[in-house]
Protein backbone atom coordinates (compact mmCIF):
# COMPACT_ATOMS: atom_id res chain seq x y z
CA UNK A 1 0.00 0.00 0.00
CA UNK A 2 2.71 2.38 1.07
CA UNK A 3 5.10 1.27 -1.64
CA UNK A 4 2.39 1.66 -4.22
CA UNK A 5 1.53 5.21 -3.47
CA UNK A 6 5.10 6.41 -3.33
CA UNK A 7 5.56 5.04 -6.83
CA UNK A 8 2.35 6.71 -7.91
CA UNK A 9 3.35 10.01 -6.38
CA UNK A 10 6.40 9.97 -8.61
CA UNK A 11 4.32 9.19 -11.65
CA UNK A 12 1.91 12.01 -11.00
CA UNK A 13 4.80 14.41 -11.11
CA UNK A 14 5.98 13.07 -14.42
CA UNK A 15 2.81 13.69 -16.38
CA UNK A 16 3.49 16.30 -19.00
CA UNK A 17 0.78 18.90 -19.05
CA UNK A 18 -0.16 20.70 -22.23
CA UNK A 19 -0.45 24.04 -20.46
CA UNK A 20 1.44 25.70 -17.66
CA UNK A 21 0.26 24.76 -14.18
CA UNK A 22 -1.77 27.43 -12.43
CA UNK A 23 -1.36 25.82 -9.06
CA UNK A 24 1.37 23.53 -7.82
CA UNK A 25 0.96 21.47 -4.69
CA UNK A 26 4.26 20.39 -3.21
CA UNK A 27 4.79 17.84 -0.43
CA UNK A 28 1.53 18.85 1.16
CA UNK A 29 0.65 17.27 4.48
CA UNK A 30 -2.34 18.12 6.64
CA UNK A 31 -2.84 16.97 10.21
CA UNK A 32 -6.12 17.49 12.04
CA UNK A 33 -6.00 17.02 15.79
CA UNK A 34 -2.83 15.01 15.35
CA UNK A 35 -4.29 12.68 12.70
CA UNK A 36 -2.46 12.60 9.41
CA UNK A 37 -5.27 13.45 6.94
CA UNK A 38 -3.47 14.42 3.73
CA UNK A 39 -0.29 12.54 3.03
CA UNK A 40 2.44 14.04 0.93
CA UNK A 41 0.38 15.35 -1.96
CA UNK A 42 2.18 16.53 -5.07
CA UNK A 43 0.15 17.86 -7.95
CA UNK A 44 0.21 20.39 -10.76
CA UNK A 45 -3.15 21.89 -11.59
CA UNK A 46 -3.31 23.06 -15.20
CA UNK A 47 -4.90 26.37 -16.05
CA UNK A 48 -8.04 26.93 -18.10
CA UNK A 49 -9.28 23.45 -17.49
CA UNK A 50 -11.40 21.52 -15.06
CA UNK A 51 -9.64 19.21 -12.65
CA UNK A 52 -11.87 16.89 -10.65
CA UNK A 53 -10.84 15.42 -7.34
CA UNK A 54 -12.53 12.05 -6.89
CA UNK A 55 -12.39 9.43 -4.20
CA UNK A 56 -14.48 7.69 -1.55
CA UNK A 57 -16.05 9.81 1.14
CA UNK A 58 -13.71 10.63 4.01
CA UNK A 59 -10.61 10.28 1.85
CA UNK A 60 -9.71 13.95 2.20
CA UNK A 61 -11.18 15.67 -0.85
CA UNK A 62 -12.78 18.56 1.05
CA UNK A 63 -9.70 18.97 3.18
CA UNK A 64 -7.52 19.19 0.07
CA UNK A 65 -9.81 21.75 -1.55
CA UNK A 66 -9.95 23.94 1.55
CA UNK A 67 -6.19 23.74 1.86
CA UNK A 68 -5.94 25.38 -1.57
CA UNK A 69 -7.92 28.34 -0.21
CA UNK A 70 -6.25 28.52 3.21
CA UNK A 71 -9.60 27.76 4.83
CA UNK A 72 -8.21 24.77 6.72
CA UNK A 73 -5.45 26.33 8.75
CA UNK A 74 -7.51 28.72 10.80
CA UNK A 75 -9.69 26.02 12.29
CA UNK A 76 -8.50 24.45 15.46
CA UNK A 77 -5.66 22.01 15.77
CA UNK A 78 -4.87 21.94 12.08
CA UNK A 79 -1.30 21.73 10.90
CA UNK A 80 -0.31 22.18 7.28
CA UNK A 81 3.17 21.51 5.92
CA UNK A 82 4.49 21.78 2.40
CA UNK A 83 3.50 24.42 -0.08
CA UNK A 84 0.86 25.44 -2.57
CA UNK A 85 2.06 27.70 -5.34
CA UNK A 86 -0.35 29.91 -7.23
CA UNK A 87 1.32 31.46 -10.26
CA UNK A 88 4.56 30.40 -8.63
CA UNK A 89 3.89 32.13 -5.32
CA UNK A 90 3.61 30.07 -2.16
CA UNK A 91 0.31 30.80 -0.42
CA UNK A 92 1.70 29.21 2.74
CA UNK A 93 4.70 31.54 2.82
CA UNK A 94 5.11 33.44 6.09
CA UNK A 95 4.36 36.80 4.50
CA UNK A 96 1.48 35.58 2.34
CA UNK A 97 -1.63 37.68 2.78
CA UNK A 98 -4.59 35.40 3.38
CA UNK A 99 -7.37 37.75 2.26
CA UNK A 100 -5.53 38.43 -0.97
CA UNK A 101 -5.07 34.71 -1.64
CA UNK A 102 -8.72 33.95 -1.00
CA UNK A 103 -9.83 36.76 -3.27
CA UNK A 104 -8.12 34.94 -6.13
CA UNK A 105 -10.32 31.91 -5.61
CA UNK A 106 -14.07 31.60 -5.71
CA UNK A 107 -15.50 28.84 -3.54
CA UNK A 108 -18.73 27.06 -4.37
CA UNK A 109 -19.70 24.92 -1.42
CA UNK A 110 -21.82 21.82 -1.11
CA UNK A 111 -25.03 23.66 -0.32
CA UNK A 112 -25.68 27.19 -1.50
CA UNK A 113 -25.12 29.66 1.27
CA UNK A 114 -26.56 33.09 0.48
CA UNK A 115 -25.42 35.87 2.78
CA UNK A 116 -28.18 37.21 5.03
CA UNK A 117 -28.94 40.11 2.70
CA UNK A 118 -30.65 40.93 -0.60
CA UNK A 119 -29.87 39.36 -3.96
CA UNK A 120 -28.17 42.58 -5.06
CA UNK A 121 -26.06 42.83 -1.90
CA UNK A 122 -25.03 39.20 -2.15
CA UNK A 123 -23.28 39.91 -5.43
CA UNK A 124 -22.13 43.40 -4.46
CA UNK A 125 -20.69 42.22 -1.14
CA UNK A 126 -17.34 41.08 -2.53
CA UNK A 127 -16.65 44.18 -4.64
CA UNK A 128 -17.77 46.38 -1.73
CA UNK A 129 -15.35 44.90 0.80
CA UNK A 130 -12.62 45.34 -1.74
CA UNK A 131 -13.32 49.02 -1.95
CA UNK A 132 -15.85 49.50 -4.74
CA UNK A 133 -18.22 52.26 -3.62
CA UNK A 134 -19.59 53.58 -6.90
CA UNK A 135 -23.26 52.59 -7.17
CA UNK A 136 -23.24 52.61 -10.98
CA UNK A 137 -20.24 50.29 -11.08
CA UNK A 138 -21.80 47.97 -8.52
CA UNK A 139 -25.03 47.82 -10.50
CA UNK A 140 -23.01 46.96 -13.58
CA UNK A 141 -21.13 44.20 -11.79
CA UNK A 142 -24.34 42.71 -10.39
CA UNK A 143 -26.00 42.65 -13.79
CA UNK A 144 -22.95 41.23 -15.56
CA UNK A 145 -22.45 38.43 -13.05
CA UNK A 146 -26.13 37.54 -12.87
CA UNK A 147 -26.15 37.34 -16.66
CA UNK A 148 -23.00 35.21 -16.51
CA UNK A 149 -24.85 32.56 -14.54
CA UNK A 150 -28.10 32.95 -16.45
CA UNK A 151 -29.99 34.37 -13.48
CA UNK A 152 -30.54 37.96 -14.61
CA UNK A 153 -33.87 37.44 -16.36
CA UNK A 154 -35.18 35.43 -13.41
CA UNK A 155 -34.33 37.92 -10.68
CA UNK A 156 -33.94 41.36 -12.26
CA UNK A 157 -37.29 42.52 -10.83
CA UNK A 158 -36.55 41.45 -7.29
CA UNK A 159 -32.94 42.38 -6.70
CA UNK A 160 -33.87 43.92 -3.35
CA UNK A 161 -35.62 40.89 -1.97
CA UNK A 162 -33.92 38.35 0.21
CA UNK A 163 -31.69 35.83 -1.52
CA UNK A 164 -33.21 33.08 0.60
CA UNK A 165 -36.45 33.33 -1.39
CA UNK A 166 -34.75 31.77 -4.43
CA UNK A 167 -34.87 28.07 -5.23
CA UNK A 168 -31.86 25.98 -4.24
CA UNK A 169 -30.68 25.82 -7.85
CA UNK A 170 -31.00 29.59 -8.25
CA UNK A 171 -29.22 30.12 -4.96
CA UNK A 172 -26.28 28.01 -6.09
CA UNK A 173 -26.01 30.06 -9.29
CA UNK A 174 -26.22 33.22 -7.18
CA UNK A 175 -23.35 31.93 -5.07
CA UNK A 176 -21.33 31.26 -8.20
CA UNK A 177 -22.04 34.80 -9.43
CA UNK A 178 -21.10 36.18 -6.01
CA UNK A 179 -17.75 34.42 -6.24
CA UNK A 180 -17.14 35.63 -9.79
CA UNK A 181 -17.85 39.22 -8.77
CA UNK A 182 -14.52 39.49 -6.95
CA UNK A 183 -12.77 38.51 -10.19
CA UNK A 184 -11.00 35.36 -9.05
CA UNK A 185 -8.61 33.34 -11.20
CA UNK A 186 -9.61 30.01 -9.80
CA UNK A 187 -12.96 28.43 -8.98
CA UNK A 188 -13.10 25.75 -6.31
CA UNK A 189 -16.22 23.62 -6.03
CA UNK A 190 -16.95 21.10 -3.29
CA UNK A 191 -19.68 18.72 -4.48
CA UNK A 192 -21.45 21.87 -5.57
CA UNK A 193 -24.31 20.09 -7.25
CA UNK A 194 -25.03 17.44 -4.63
CA UNK A 195 -28.01 19.36 -3.23
CA UNK A 196 -29.44 20.20 -6.65
CA UNK A 197 -32.02 18.61 -8.92
CA UNK A 198 -30.81 17.14 -12.24
CA UNK A 199 -31.73 20.21 -14.29
CA UNK A 200 -29.98 22.67 -11.97
CA UNK A 201 -27.04 20.29 -11.84
CA UNK A 202 -26.81 20.36 -15.60
CA UNK A 203 -27.05 24.16 -15.64
CA UNK A 204 -24.17 24.47 -13.18
CA UNK A 205 -22.08 21.88 -15.03
CA UNK A 206 -22.58 23.72 -18.33
CA UNK A 207 -21.72 27.02 -16.69
CA UNK A 208 -18.49 25.60 -15.33
CA UNK A 209 -17.55 24.16 -18.71
CA UNK A 210 -18.24 27.61 -20.18
CA UNK A 211 -16.18 29.35 -17.54
CA UNK A 212 -13.03 27.30 -17.96
CA UNK A 213 -11.90 29.45 -20.87
CA UNK A 214 -11.38 32.23 -18.32
CA UNK A 215 -10.77 30.33 -15.11
CA UNK A 216 -8.93 27.39 -13.66
CA UNK A 217 -11.46 25.11 -12.04
CA UNK A 218 -11.02 22.47 -9.36
CA UNK A 219 -14.05 20.40 -8.45
CA UNK A 220 -14.56 17.83 -5.76
CA UNK A 221 -17.07 15.17 -6.66
CA UNK A 222 -17.85 11.63 -5.73
CA UNK A 223 -20.01 11.10 -8.79
CA UNK A 224 -17.88 9.48 -11.45
CA UNK A 225 -20.35 10.31 -14.22
CA UNK A 226 -20.07 13.98 -13.32
CA UNK A 227 -16.29 13.81 -13.34
CA UNK A 228 -16.48 12.21 -16.76
CA UNK A 229 -18.89 14.84 -18.06
CA UNK A 230 -17.06 17.96 -16.96
CA UNK A 231 -13.41 17.37 -16.27
CA UNK A 232 -10.27 17.50 -18.34
CA UNK A 233 -8.14 16.00 -15.59
CA UNK A 234 -8.86 13.77 -12.65
CA UNK A 235 -7.07 13.26 -9.38
CA UNK A 236 -7.99 10.12 -7.49
CA UNK A 237 -7.48 10.46 -3.76
CA UNK A 238 -7.59 7.46 -1.48
CA UNK A 239 -6.94 7.46 2.23
CA UNK A 240 -5.35 10.91 2.14
CA UNK A 241 -2.98 10.06 -0.70
CA UNK A 242 -2.92 11.29 -4.28
CA UNK A 243 -3.09 7.88 -5.92
CA UNK A 244 -3.46 8.76 -9.55
CA UNK A 245 -3.60 11.87 -11.69
CA UNK A 246 -4.13 12.15 -15.39
CA UNK A 247 -6.40 13.03 -18.25
CA UNK A 248 -10.01 12.16 -17.60
CA UNK A 249 -10.21 9.30 -20.08
CA UNK A 250 -6.89 7.83 -18.91
CA UNK A 251 -7.91 7.74 -15.27
CA UNK A 252 -11.45 6.56 -15.86
CA UNK A 253 -10.86 4.10 -18.70
CA UNK A 254 -7.27 2.96 -18.27
CA UNK A 255 -6.30 3.56 -14.67
CA UNK A 256 -2.79 2.44 -13.87
CA UNK A 257 -3.14 1.92 -10.17
CA UNK A 258 -5.03 -1.17 -8.95
CA UNK A 259 -6.89 0.88 -6.31
CA UNK A 260 -8.03 3.36 -8.93
CA UNK A 261 -9.16 0.43 -11.07
CA UNK A 262 -11.23 -0.90 -8.22
CA UNK A 263 -12.72 2.49 -7.47
CA UNK A 264 -13.58 3.23 -11.07
CA UNK A 265 -15.23 -0.17 -11.41
CA UNK A 266 -17.29 0.60 -8.36
CA UNK A 267 -15.73 -1.90 -5.98
CA UNK A 268 -14.80 0.81 -3.48
CA UNK A 269 -17.13 3.64 -2.68
CA UNK B 1 -43.04 17.00 29.37
CA UNK B 2 -46.64 18.12 29.59
CA UNK B 3 -46.59 18.22 33.38
CA UNK B 4 -43.52 20.42 33.45
CA UNK B 5 -45.08 22.67 30.82
CA UNK B 6 -48.26 23.01 32.80
CA UNK B 7 -46.42 23.59 36.07
CA UNK B 8 -44.19 26.29 34.54
CA UNK B 9 -47.08 28.14 32.91
CA UNK B 10 -49.16 27.55 36.03
CA UNK B 11 -46.62 29.02 38.43
CA UNK B 12 -46.08 31.97 36.08
CA UNK B 13 -49.79 32.76 36.14
CA UNK B 14 -49.84 32.17 39.89
CA UNK B 15 -47.11 34.76 40.40
CA UNK B 16 -48.75 37.31 38.14
CA UNK B 17 -52.11 36.48 39.73
CA UNK B 18 -50.86 37.13 43.26
CA UNK B 19 -49.22 40.39 42.24
CA UNK B 20 -52.39 41.54 40.49
CA UNK B 21 -54.66 40.42 43.30
CA UNK B 22 -52.63 42.14 45.96
CA UNK B 23 -51.39 45.10 43.93
CA UNK B 24 -54.26 46.19 41.69
CA UNK B 25 -56.34 47.77 44.47
CA UNK B 26 -53.45 50.08 45.33
CA UNK B 27 -52.45 51.11 41.85
CA UNK B 28 -53.39 54.65 40.91
CA UNK B 29 -52.31 57.37 38.54
CA UNK B 30 -50.93 59.31 41.48
CA UNK B 31 -48.74 56.40 42.40
CA UNK B 32 -47.26 56.07 38.93
CA UNK B 33 -46.84 59.75 38.16
CA UNK B 34 -45.62 61.31 41.40
CA UNK B 35 -42.58 61.25 43.61
CA UNK B 36 -43.03 60.21 47.23
CA UNK B 37 -44.41 62.97 49.42
CA UNK B 38 -43.25 63.19 53.00
CA UNK B 39 -44.30 60.05 54.82
CA UNK B 40 -45.02 57.98 51.70
CA UNK B 41 -43.47 54.97 53.37
CA UNK B 42 -45.74 55.26 56.36
CA UNK B 43 -48.82 55.37 54.17
CA UNK B 44 -49.11 58.99 53.11
CA UNK B 45 -49.44 60.40 49.59
CA UNK B 46 -47.18 60.46 46.54
CA UNK B 47 -45.90 57.68 44.32
CA UNK B 48 -42.97 55.78 42.95
CA UNK B 49 -42.26 57.75 39.78
CA UNK B 50 -38.77 58.49 41.08
CA UNK B 51 -38.08 54.76 41.32
CA UNK B 52 -39.61 53.97 37.92
CA UNK B 53 -37.45 56.61 36.28
CA UNK B 54 -34.39 55.61 38.31
CA UNK B 55 -34.75 51.97 37.33
CA UNK B 56 -35.27 52.81 33.65
CA UNK B 57 -32.18 55.04 33.61
CA UNK B 58 -30.10 52.50 35.48
CA UNK B 59 -31.15 49.45 33.49
CA UNK B 60 -31.16 51.33 30.18
CA UNK B 61 -27.69 52.81 30.58
CA UNK B 62 -26.20 49.59 31.94
CA UNK B 63 -27.70 47.49 29.18
CA UNK B 64 -26.40 49.83 26.48
CA UNK B 65 -22.92 49.82 28.02
CA UNK B 66 -22.91 46.06 28.60
CA UNK B 67 -23.96 45.47 24.99
CA UNK B 68 -21.33 47.83 23.62
CA UNK B 69 -18.64 46.14 25.70
CA UNK B 70 -19.97 42.58 25.61
CA UNK B 71 -20.46 42.12 21.85
CA UNK B 72 -16.85 43.01 20.95
CA UNK B 73 -15.62 40.68 23.71
CA UNK B 74 -17.75 37.82 22.37
CA UNK B 75 -16.56 38.50 18.81
CA UNK B 76 -12.98 38.63 19.98
CA UNK B 77 -13.27 35.31 21.82
CA UNK B 78 -14.87 33.63 18.81
CA UNK B 79 -13.06 35.10 15.87
CA UNK B 80 -9.81 36.71 16.77
CA UNK B 81 -8.19 34.13 19.00
CA UNK B 82 -7.42 30.65 17.77
CA UNK B 83 -10.34 28.39 18.60
CA UNK B 84 -9.50 25.58 20.95
CA UNK B 85 -6.53 27.45 22.38
CA UNK B 86 -5.91 27.77 26.12
CA UNK B 87 -6.67 31.49 25.99
CA UNK B 88 -10.04 30.86 24.35
CA UNK B 89 -11.06 28.09 26.72
CA UNK B 90 -9.94 29.87 29.89
CA UNK B 91 -11.58 33.16 28.90
CA UNK B 92 -14.89 31.44 28.24
CA UNK B 93 -14.61 29.63 31.56
CA UNK B 94 -13.96 32.96 33.26
CA UNK B 95 -17.15 34.42 31.82
CA UNK B 96 -19.08 31.34 32.92
CA UNK B 97 -17.88 31.97 36.45
CA UNK B 98 -18.65 35.70 36.26
CA UNK B 99 -22.10 34.80 34.94
CA UNK B 100 -22.77 32.76 38.06
CA UNK B 101 -21.49 35.19 40.71
CA UNK B 102 -24.36 36.63 42.78
CA UNK B 103 -25.00 40.32 42.35
CA UNK B 104 -24.19 41.19 45.97
CA UNK B 105 -20.58 40.28 45.18
CA UNK B 106 -20.63 42.69 42.23
CA UNK B 107 -22.12 45.26 44.58
CA UNK B 108 -19.32 44.74 47.08
CA UNK B 109 -16.61 44.90 44.41
CA UNK B 110 -18.09 47.98 42.78
CA UNK B 111 -18.52 49.55 46.21
CA UNK B 112 -14.83 49.17 47.00
CA UNK B 113 -13.91 50.54 43.57
CA UNK B 114 -16.19 53.52 44.25
CA UNK B 115 -14.61 54.15 47.64
CA UNK B 116 -11.22 54.01 45.99
CA UNK B 117 -12.28 56.41 43.23
CA UNK B 118 -14.14 58.62 45.67
CA UNK B 119 -17.57 58.10 44.08
CA UNK B 120 -20.47 58.11 46.51
CA UNK B 121 -23.59 55.99 46.24
CA UNK B 122 -25.18 57.31 43.07
CA UNK B 123 -26.78 56.46 39.75
CA UNK B 124 -23.24 56.29 38.34
CA UNK B 125 -22.22 53.77 40.98
CA UNK B 126 -25.28 51.70 40.12
CA UNK B 127 -24.57 51.87 36.42
CA UNK B 128 -21.00 50.68 36.98
CA UNK B 129 -22.18 47.78 39.12
CA UNK B 130 -25.03 46.67 36.89
CA UNK B 131 -22.89 47.01 33.77
CA UNK B 132 -20.29 44.70 35.32
CA UNK B 133 -23.10 42.34 36.27
CA UNK B 134 -24.65 42.23 32.82
CA UNK B 135 -21.50 42.07 30.65
CA UNK B 136 -21.11 38.31 31.29
CA UNK B 137 -24.76 37.79 30.35
CA UNK B 138 -24.23 39.53 27.01
CA UNK B 139 -20.91 37.79 26.38
CA UNK B 140 -22.20 34.31 27.13
CA UNK B 141 -25.43 34.73 25.16
CA UNK B 142 -23.71 36.22 22.10
CA UNK B 143 -21.05 33.54 22.37
CA UNK B 144 -23.68 30.82 22.22
CA UNK B 145 -25.28 32.56 19.25
CA UNK B 146 -21.99 32.77 17.39
CA UNK B 147 -21.48 29.05 17.91
CA UNK B 148 -24.72 28.41 16.02
CA UNK B 149 -23.47 30.23 12.91
CA UNK B 150 -22.77 27.62 10.23
CA UNK B 151 -19.09 27.24 9.38
CA UNK B 152 -20.13 27.55 5.74
CA UNK B 153 -21.29 31.12 6.26
CA UNK B 154 -17.91 32.11 7.70
CA UNK B 155 -16.24 30.32 4.80
CA UNK B 156 -18.34 32.28 2.30
CA UNK B 157 -17.16 35.69 3.44
CA UNK B 158 -13.62 34.51 4.03
CA UNK B 159 -13.34 33.01 0.58
CA UNK B 160 -14.54 36.28 -0.89
CA UNK B 161 -11.47 37.81 0.72
CA UNK B 162 -13.17 39.36 3.74
CA UNK B 163 -11.09 40.31 6.74
CA UNK B 164 -12.02 38.93 10.15
CA UNK B 165 -13.81 42.17 10.97
CA UNK B 166 -15.81 42.13 7.75
CA UNK B 167 -16.78 38.53 8.45
CA UNK B 168 -17.75 39.51 11.99
CA UNK B 169 -20.12 42.16 10.63
CA UNK B 170 -21.93 39.58 8.52
CA UNK B 171 -22.18 37.25 11.50
CA UNK B 172 -23.69 40.04 13.58
CA UNK B 173 -26.25 40.50 10.87
CA UNK B 174 -26.96 36.79 10.87
CA UNK B 175 -27.49 36.57 14.63
CA UNK B 176 -29.29 39.91 14.95
CA UNK B 177 -32.63 38.47 16.14
CA UNK B 178 -30.76 36.63 18.87
CA UNK B 179 -28.92 39.78 19.91
CA UNK B 180 -32.27 41.28 20.92
CA UNK B 181 -32.76 38.32 23.22
CA UNK B 182 -29.34 38.90 24.75
CA UNK B 183 -30.14 42.57 25.33
CA UNK B 184 -33.49 41.61 26.82
CA UNK B 185 -31.90 39.14 29.23
CA UNK B 186 -29.41 41.77 30.30
CA UNK B 187 -32.12 44.39 30.75
CA UNK B 188 -34.31 42.01 32.74
CA UNK B 189 -31.47 41.19 35.07
CA UNK B 190 -30.48 44.85 35.33
CA UNK B 191 -33.90 46.23 36.18
CA UNK B 192 -34.70 43.56 38.72
CA UNK B 193 -31.53 43.52 40.74
CA UNK B 194 -31.61 44.60 44.39
CA UNK B 195 -28.36 43.43 45.92
CA UNK B 196 -26.20 45.19 43.34
CA UNK B 197 -27.81 48.58 43.84
CA UNK B 198 -28.23 48.39 47.61
CA UNK B 199 -24.73 49.64 48.42
CA UNK B 200 -23.92 51.46 45.24
CA UNK B 201 -26.93 53.46 44.13
CA UNK B 202 -28.48 54.52 47.41
CA UNK B 203 -32.02 55.81 47.39
CA UNK B 204 -33.68 59.15 46.96
CA UNK B 205 -37.18 60.55 47.07
CA UNK B 206 -36.29 62.99 44.30
CA UNK B 207 -36.43 62.32 40.60
CA UNK B 208 -33.00 61.29 39.33
CA UNK B 209 -31.47 64.41 37.74
CA UNK B 210 -27.73 63.98 38.00
CA UNK B 211 -25.68 60.87 37.47
CA UNK B 212 -23.56 61.51 40.58
CA UNK B 213 -26.50 61.65 42.93
CA UNK B 214 -28.27 58.78 44.67
CA UNK B 215 -31.25 57.46 42.77
CA UNK B 216 -34.28 55.38 43.64
CA UNK B 217 -34.86 52.01 41.99
CA UNK B 218 -38.02 49.94 41.82
CA UNK B 219 -36.69 46.77 43.44
CA UNK B 220 -35.45 48.78 46.44
CA UNK B 221 -38.73 50.69 46.64
CA UNK B 222 -40.57 47.37 46.71
CA UNK B 223 -38.18 46.10 49.35
CA UNK B 224 -38.72 49.15 51.60
CA UNK B 225 -42.48 49.02 51.22
CA UNK B 226 -42.65 45.30 51.89
CA UNK B 227 -40.67 45.72 55.09
CA UNK B 228 -43.32 48.10 56.42
CA UNK B 229 -45.79 46.81 59.00
CA UNK B 230 -48.58 49.00 57.55
CA UNK B 231 -50.94 47.00 55.26
CA UNK B 232 -51.52 50.02 52.99
CA UNK B 233 -47.78 50.33 52.32
CA UNK B 234 -47.41 46.59 51.81
CA UNK B 235 -50.19 46.76 49.23
CA UNK B 236 -48.30 49.46 47.42
CA UNK B 237 -45.30 47.14 47.31
CA UNK B 238 -47.35 44.74 45.21
CA UNK B 239 -48.57 47.60 43.07
CA UNK B 240 -44.91 48.57 42.50
CA UNK B 241 -44.10 44.97 41.66
CA UNK B 242 -46.92 45.07 39.12
CA UNK B 243 -45.43 48.19 37.55
CA UNK B 244 -42.02 46.47 37.36
CA UNK B 245 -43.59 43.41 35.75
CA UNK B 246 -45.44 45.60 33.25
CA UNK B 247 -42.25 47.42 32.28
CA UNK B 248 -40.53 44.09 31.63
CA UNK B 249 -43.56 42.88 29.67
CA UNK B 250 -43.51 45.98 27.47
CA UNK B 251 -39.79 45.56 26.84
CA UNK B 252 -40.28 41.87 25.96
CA UNK B 253 -43.05 42.69 23.48
CA UNK B 254 -41.08 45.51 21.86
CA UNK B 255 -38.06 43.23 21.54
CA UNK B 256 -40.13 40.52 19.89
CA UNK B 257 -41.57 42.99 17.40
CA UNK B 258 -38.12 44.36 16.58
CA UNK B 259 -36.64 40.87 16.34
CA UNK B 260 -39.33 39.58 13.99
CA UNK B 261 -38.82 42.57 11.72
CA UNK B 262 -35.13 41.68 11.56
CA UNK B 263 -35.80 38.08 10.53
CA UNK B 264 -36.46 39.17 6.96
CA UNK B 265 -33.08 38.14 5.61
CA UNK B 266 -32.40 35.32 7.96
CA UNK B 267 -31.51 32.00 6.41
N1 LIG C 1 -12.62 19.30 11.63
C1 LIG C 1 -12.23 18.01 11.62
N2 LIG C 1 -11.89 17.40 12.78
C2 LIG C 1 -11.49 16.11 12.78
N3 LIG C 1 -11.40 15.36 11.70
C3 LIG C 1 -11.72 15.92 10.52
C4 LIG C 1 -12.16 17.28 10.41
N4 LIG C 1 -12.42 17.54 9.12
C5 LIG C 1 -12.16 16.41 8.45
N5 LIG C 1 -11.73 15.43 9.27
C6 LIG C 1 -11.34 14.07 8.88
O1 LIG C 1 -10.54 14.16 7.74
C7 LIG C 1 -10.84 13.12 6.84
C8 LIG C 1 -11.13 13.70 5.47
O2 LIG C 1 -12.32 14.44 5.51
P1 LIG C 1 -12.86 15.19 4.24
O3 LIG C 1 -11.76 15.99 3.65
O4 LIG C 1 -14.08 15.93 4.64
O5 LIG C 1 -13.24 13.99 3.29
P2 LIG C 1 -14.11 13.97 1.97
O6 LIG C 1 -14.41 15.38 1.58
O7 LIG C 1 -13.26 13.26 0.98
O8 LIG C 1 -15.32 13.18 2.28
C9 LIG C 1 -12.01 12.34 7.41
O9 LIG C 1 -11.51 11.15 7.98
C10 LIG C 1 -12.55 13.25 8.49
O10 LIG C 1 -13.02 12.48 9.56
MG1 LIG D 1 -16.32 16.33 1.40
Amino acid sequence: MHAHSSIETKETQNIILPSTPHMQIKDLNVYIEGTHILKNINLDIPNNSITSIIGPSGCGKTTLLKTLNRLMDDSKEVKVTGSVLVNGEDIYAKDAEVTHIRKKMGLLSQRPFPLPMSIFDNIAYGPKIHGERNKKVLEQIVETQLRNVGLWEEVKDRLDSSATGLSIGQQQRLCLARGLAVQPEIILGDESTSALDPISTQTIENLLIDLKKDYTIVLVTHILRQARRVSDYILFVYNGKAVEFGKTEDVLINPKNPITQQYVKGFIS
Amino acid sequence: MQISGISITGSLFLIIGIIMYKGLPYISWEMISQSPKGGFYIGKGGGIFNAILGSLYLAGLSTVLATLIGIPIALYLNMYIKQGSFLEKSSKLLFDVLFGIPSIVYGAIAFSIMVWLGIRASLLGGVITITLLTIPIVVRTIDELLLTVPVDLKNVTKSLGATTWETAKVLIKYIKPGIFTAILLAFGRAIGDVAGVLLTTGFSDNLPKYIDEPAATLPLAIFFQLSSPIPEVQGRAYASALVLTLIILIIVICTHILASKQKKHKI
